[in-house]
């Protein structure tokens, strides 16, 4: 799961550097004791019913239901059809029990749980998922991922109170993984017929473990422990009703704040703990935990209209002229990863590239030269007079500085143009740019399909890379799926189509109070395991 | 506006064309309704003009609702679903028609839905405004009895050494920044003798550290223009007339100078209310705390129009009514305003000498 706006070193950032700097004096007085801990429990002993979980969320969610934003964080309110085992990648069962998949992935049946109920006190019946995925429908544009997940569905059929069958119209095989997103979540009856904006605000019912206790927007969010769950998925860490009685997740979005506050206990957990704050955390006692975001790494996605980038040694030579170790190194932490492919290492159908990612800026050199473009006076290169400069448009920088300087070590001029996000996607639509600093988060390996769909693909690997991203939406032999999200990665690699650069990290830091914290595969964070000692 | 540029306007003479003004006794209803059409003549300007320069920007509410809501700032939003939701929200149509509708709405009372988070803009306001208020009276508690102390104190004391040293406080305080005043408090208060919660809305404890951190600066500014009131009459003719009759300085202080010397003080406190809410967008932030501040926030990162609207039209009639409030004020505190009853207030230093004498 990805997460709106996070908050890299800035201004603010040093500001607050300088007065903890100012401050030291008083913070070197508390104590350092480190403390190891196991946040697989199995060290604390038994777990332990009970107790208020303080989180610290570094954003103001602006929906708090998943059907319409997928940005939230996961409450544990709905559940979903299947669940993703965070660790295989493999759709377990969930609120379905079991399922069948026609060969042609055009079809699938789901065979419903039976005594689930929604905490509302009604039952899950196949009329209430097919209400559901009706709705999801309707919402139409407001709905972010659901219109992408459920494209080409023709029917939604509901032979026995247990039973639905969804059709589509073409080979869908992402759809069973997306059944076990929280962008299609089953809810309540009585809650599908709130106003969109209602729910939004939290009005909403579902079969989780837990229930929404209180929202009180751009300040916190309390969900309560639901008695009588007893329908967890097999990927979970056990059974029966979650471990803690309450969650309060206060939202928080000054880091100083938000560390501090974790330093001096007044929470249990905080999420996006920076690269910069992540040594005071270690070295106050606290442990930090991380999960790697599934999907398209954070990448540079050359547009191939124009002449230069349509070139593959260009971009090839550029893909090479990257340090991806130097990146990491400089200024992220280890629990950040350099990318090895184009989807990260905990996406399912993940293949490990990181041989033709390694940092070459001899043949980098060599590729240029090749192509006409020789060293300029000032060490960028020129052809026929033009200069080498090349752009990159993008939200919210990320390593870019340092890649402007790695590619001016080959000859190559990178422009930086920071633009507003509205601003942002009218220059992508209207092509008006050289490299763009994207990302997309999805468990499955369906995000190249969607997302390299999109683009201009030039060169020999255009056609087999379309083969390769319909091979894989249209068998439901994971084999076959993995074989052929391998063959679109090497392709989308070797000729540069997606320049990687890192792989992306949800990091959180937690007392040593609290233990069996888990992240689910979209790399949010899970409460139903986690207990307090 | 500066504190020294508020404290001139303070201290100038009122006249009858604009300002504040000594109202006409028996004129006070027809004043009244005059005021009302004024107050709504600036609501309405304020809309306008929030709406022209809102609504022409080359902003995007719904394409950033739509990467917002699909995993942040470099993601690739669906062009097609974008078009869809700017027919849904009106985004399409021409501006004249937009003005039209949105303002037959807001004389309705509907402020529209915010793109983010589909809530009624209305309700956004008034579950934040109270919050916002609660900050703002507590920073109001902190800055009025410590605004007015340190010039009083430096007043009293013969020792040139304190006095400088008080005279220099304000200064200082002007000169804080609120973000770093937060922090440091915070770090000492908070995370290292955990003496204060750092974050949230839950009971008074939480609100000691935020009306600090607002109430200080304020505090500062309202010393400034009281400890410069009272420096300048404590020279004057009428205060060396007093000492001559034996008065003390106490005496001379609270009887003769604060009285003249609170008037701009008090006219600049209105100003700092209204600038407290300007305030809270930081302070709310460093502590975690709901509220206006953070509604403007979240507003303007996600440039939410119809949020923003809402914004500058609760912040107009917040600016309307607080200074129809000091402007009210004005006669309880000052005799030569009420007595006037519409002649020109003759307040210059000539008629204080003659007074005091």
């Amino acid at each position: 799961m990805s997460r709106p706006v996070r908050r890299r070193p800035r201004t603010g950032a040093a500001l607050a550097a300088v007065v903890t700097a100012a401050v030291v004096v008083l913070a070197a007085c508390s104590s350092g004791h480190a403390r190891s801990q196991s946040v697989g429990g199995s060290a604390a002993g038994p777990s332990r019913q009970g107790g208020t979980l303080r989180y610290a969320l570094f954003y103001s969610p602006t929906c708090l239901d998943p059907q319409q934003a997928g940005e939230g964080p996961d409450l544990g309110v709905v559940e979903s059809l299947t669940a993703q085992n965070p660790n295989t990648g493999a759709v377990v069962a969930s609120l379905a029990a079991s399922w069948e998949v026609r060969g042609d992935a055009t079809s699938f049946t789901f065979h419903l749980r039976p005594n689930v109920t929604f905490s509302d006190g009604s039952a899950l019946t196949s009329t209430v998922v097919a209400q559901n995925l009706n709705a999801i429908r309707r919402l139409g544009a407001t709905a972010s991922h659901a219109g992408a997940y459920l494209a080409a569905l023709t029917s939604v059929d509901t032979p026995d109170p247990r039973t639905v069958t969804i059709t589509f119209n073409r080979p869908n095989a992402q759809f069973l993984q997306a059944t076990a997103t929280p962008a299609l979540a089953i809810e309540s009856a009585a809650s599908l017929a709130r106003p969109a904006g209602e729910r939004c605000a939290g009005k909403i019912v579902g079969t989780g473990p837990f229930v929404v206790d209180s929202y009180t927007p751009n300040q916190q969010i309390v969900i309560k422990r639901r008695a009588g769950y007893a329908w967890a998925p097999s990927s979970a860490g056990h059974q029966g009703p979650a471990r803690l009685d309450q969650v309060r997740i206060a939202i928080v979005t000054n880091e100083t704040t938000r560390t501090g506050s974790l330093l001096s206990h007044q929470f249990d957990v905080i999420s996006n703990v920076t690269p910069q704050d992540e040594p005071r955390v270690r070295a106050g006692g606290f442990s930090v935990l991380s999960r790697t975001d599934p999907g398209v790494v954070l990448s540079l996605w050359p547009n191939e209209k124009r002449p230069t980038l349509a070139n593959r040694d260009i971009r090839v030579a550029i893909s090479r002229a990257i340090d991806r170790q130097d990146i990491i190194a400089t200024l992220y932490t280890p629990q950040y990863k350099p990318a090895t492919s184009v989807l990260s290492s905990t996406t399912p159908g993940y293949t490990d590239l990181g041989r033709d990612l390694a940092r070459d800026p001899a043949s980098a050199r060599a590729l240029l030269d090749a192509a006409g473009w020789k060293p300029g006076p000032d060490g960028i290169r020129v052809r026929g007079g033009q200069r080498l400069t090349l752009d990159v448009i993008f939200g919210l920088p990320r390593s870019l500085e340092l890649i402007q300087q790695q590619l001016h070590a080959v000859g190559v001029d990178l422009r930086l143009r920071q633009l507003s996000i509205s601003e942002l996607q009218a220059q992508f639509a209207a092509g008006n740019y050289d490299f763009f600093l994207g990302n997309s988060a999805r468990a499955d390996p369906d995000v190249l399909r969607t997302l390299f769909a999109g683009f201009t693909i030039t060169g020999a690997s255009a056609d087999p890379l379309t083969a390769a991203l319909n091979g894989q939406a249209a068998s439901v032999d994971t084999a076959v799926r993995n074989r052929d999200a391998a063959i679109a990665q090497r392709l989308l690699v070797t000729d540069a189509h997606d320049i990687p650069i890192t792989e992306l990290a949800e990091v959180v830091a937690a007392s040593d109070k609290v233990h069996d914290l888990r992240f689910n595969a979209n790399a949010s964070l899970n409460f139903y395991d986690a207990w307090l000692s | 506006m500066t504190a020294f540029a508020m404290a001139r306007e303070a201290r100038r003479p009122r006249h009858p064309a604009g300002g504040v003004r000594p109202r006409r006794r028996g004129a006070g209803l027809h004043g009244l309704a005059r005021r009302f059409v004024q107050v709504v003549f600036v609501v309405w300007a304020a809309f306008t003009g929030a709406f022209l320069a809102l609504y022409r920007m080359p902003s995007d509410p719904v394409t950033l609702m739509l990467a917002q809501r699909s995993g942040g700032p470099n993601v690739v939003v669906d062009p097609a679903q974008e078009a869809a939701l700017r027919v849904e929200y009106g985004f399409d149509q021409p501006l004249w028609r937009q003005y039209g509708t949105l303002l037959g709405r807001a004389l309705r009372g509907d402020l529209g839905t915010s793109v983010q988070t589909g809530q009624p803009v209305r309700e956004l306001l008034t579950d934040a405004l109270p919050q916002t208020a609660q900050l703002t009276a507590a920073a109001l508690l902190v800055a009025m009895p410590l605004g007015m102390a340190v010039p009083i104190a430096s007043a009293h004391s013969r020792r040139r050494r304190i006095r400088g040293m008080l005279d220099a406080l304000p200064a200082a305080g002007v000169s804080i920044p609120s973000f770093w005043l937060g922090i440091l408090l915070l770090q000492a208060l908070s995370f290292h003798w955990a003496l204060l919660p750092a974050t949230g809305n839950a009971g008074l404890r939480s609100l000691v550290l935020p009306a600090i951190t607002l109430g200080l600066p304020a505090a500062a500014v309202i010393a400034q223009v009281l400890g410069r009131g009272l420096r300048s009459d404590l020279g004057s003719a009428y205060v060396e007339l007093a000492r001559a009759r034996g008065a003390s300085q106490s005496r001379i202080v609270f009887r003769h100078v604060l009285r003249n010397a609170a008037l701009p003080a008090l006219t600049v406190a209105g100003l700092l209310v209204a600038n407290l809410f300007g305030g809270a967008v930081i302070v709310e932030t460093v502590f975690a705390r709901a509220g206006l501040g953070q509604v403007t926030v979240a507003a303007v990162t996600n440039e939410d129009l119809p949020v923003l609207l809402g914004l500058v039209v609760l912040a107009a009639m917040i600016y309307a009514v607080l200074s129809l409030l000091v402007e009210a004020l004005y006669p309880l505190l000052d005799p030569r305003v009420r007595r006037d009853s519409g002649e020109v207030s003759r307040r210059t230093s000539g008629t204080r000498t003659q007074e005091a004498a």
